[in-house]
Order: C-alpha cells, then structure tokens, then sequence
C-alpha cells in the first residue's frame, strides 16, 4: 500500500539541514545552544583573569593586556552577546517550562523576537557601559 | 516492580534494565532551579565587573578583599561550571553515539568543570585572604 503513487507524493520529508531554512524558533533553539558552548569556553577566560590578579601584578597586566587588546576586545564583544542571547533566551525557556504558557506557534515567534531584541538592547547598553565608565 | 501502575517505565523496558536512569526528573527541576539562581548571580556578576573596567590592579586586589565581592564570585563560578558541566552533558547525549566516547566526554567535561571551579575560587580566596 505505501507503493501507491498519491502515498509517494504525501509521503512527508524530514527537513534537510543544508536545503531547509529553519523557522525562527529552531533557529533560536540552535543558538541557545551554540551561544552556551561559546560561553563554557568563554569561563577560561574568567579563569584566567581571575588566576592572574591572585599571581601578581605582572600575570595580571598580561591578562588584563589581552582583554583589552582588539582580538581580546572582539572576544570580549562576542561573549557579551552571546551571554545575554543565552540569558534571555534561557528565561524563556525557564517560562515555558514552569508556566506551560506561550506555547501557541504565534507566541513561540513573538517570545523569539522579544529575545532577540532584548538581548541586542543588553548587548548595547552593556557597551555603552563599558566605554563610558 | 514496586508501583508498576505508576510509572512511566514499559514492562519491557524494566525487564530489560533500560530506559530511564530513574533521577530524570529530579535533575531536570534541580537543573532549572539552579538555572534561574545563575540568572540573578549573572547580572550581580557583570555589574560587578563593570564597575572594574579601567581599575588598576590594585584596585582589582582591594575589591577582592570585600567580603560581598569574593562571596558574589564564587557563587556564580559555582553556578556557571555546575550550569556549563550539565550543559555540555546534555550537548554530548545528543551528538555523540559511541558508549565509550560519551562517557569519556561527559567525565571529562565535569572533572575539567571541577578543576577550574577550585582554581578560579582559590584564586579568590588567596586574594581575599593573601597579604
């Protein structure tokens, strides 16, 4: 029966990744988890600089050299963008999983979109923060 | 089995002493919970270091030596490599196939978490503590 051809043109494919466009919440899915390996390897850093001011003043100009140098101010950026991505996006998942609401598609959409935003804002007045203080 | 009505388990699945590793549920909650903690250690954390951008390392050392500080850091290197170990753990459930390898990774992952949470804090400590 599955050789019938009407059960060959209905027969439903499972998305490729390389031709298959995700929708916004997969993709937001996705990067919840790409953001969260980049910030474990982001903790090595911390490490790092924390490690270097207990050693002494000469460890801790090396570490505190590289932060601020482009390569360190670029990581830097990109881990601040990706902790609070990680951090809004990991709220909302906190939502779904203790309220059970904003579950609908239409929601799932406007709470990636919310995400998005929030972490763009975060990212920015972070910055801000930074070269004004 | 005890209370077969109850649970979850197939028959199949119990005879077999497959399926679940019978905590799933607990670790998924406690996950979480320690998951919301993070979020309000993460801002206390990067409010703290904002407040040392530009500071000399003298300064650095001087905040370190604050009760609040050292006890706001160590919470969060907590939180974050408990957070970052789980996490790699559920990213290698998924990805890695081989029993071996996943045990491999999934054991290092946390003895590698284990290892720079005690560095990081004792780092802390011989500052707070340190002349």
């Amino acid at each position: 029966m599955t050789d019938t051809p009407a059960a060959k043109r209905q027969r439903p494919l499972s998305p490729h990744l390389q031709v298959y466009r995700l929708p916004l919440p997969a993709l937001t899915s996705i990067t919840h988890r790409i953001t969260g390996i980049g910030l474990c390897a982001g903790t090595l850093l911390l490490v790092w600089w924390l490690v270097a001011a207990a050693v002494g003043p000469e460890a801790y100009a090396t570490a505190a050299g590289f932060i601020a140098s482009p390569i360190g101010l670029i990581l830097m950026f990109g881990w601040s963008a990706a902790l609070w991505y990680h951090f809004f996006n990991g709220l909302r998942h906190l939502a779904w999983d203790f309220s059970a609401k904003m579950l609908s598609l239409q929601q799932s959409y406007s709470s990636a979109n919310l995400v998005i935003g929030a972490s763009i804002g975060a990212t920015i007045v972070t910055w801000v923060l930074v070269f004004a203080l | 089995m005890a209370n077969p009505t109850n649970s979850f388990r197939t028959p199949l699945g119990r005879a077999r002493g497959l399926g679940s590793a019978k905590l799933g549920a607990q670790h998924w909650l406690a996950y979480r919970i320690a998951s919301a903690g993070l979020a309000v250690l993460t801002v206390l954390f990067v409010a703290l270091v904002l407040g040392l951008i530009g500071a000399s390392y003298e300064e650095v050392v001087a905040t370190f030596k604050k009760p609040y500080p050292v006890i706001l850091t160590i919470l969060f290197l907590g939180a974050t490599f408990h957070h970052a170990a789980y996490g790699l753990q559920e990213v290698f459930e998924d990805y890695l196939h081989g029993k071996l390898s996943k045990l491999a990774a999934i054991g290092l992952t946390k003895a590698a978490a284990l290892v720079l949470f005690l560095l990081a804090s004792f780092a802390v400590l011989k500052i707070a503590f340190g002349a």
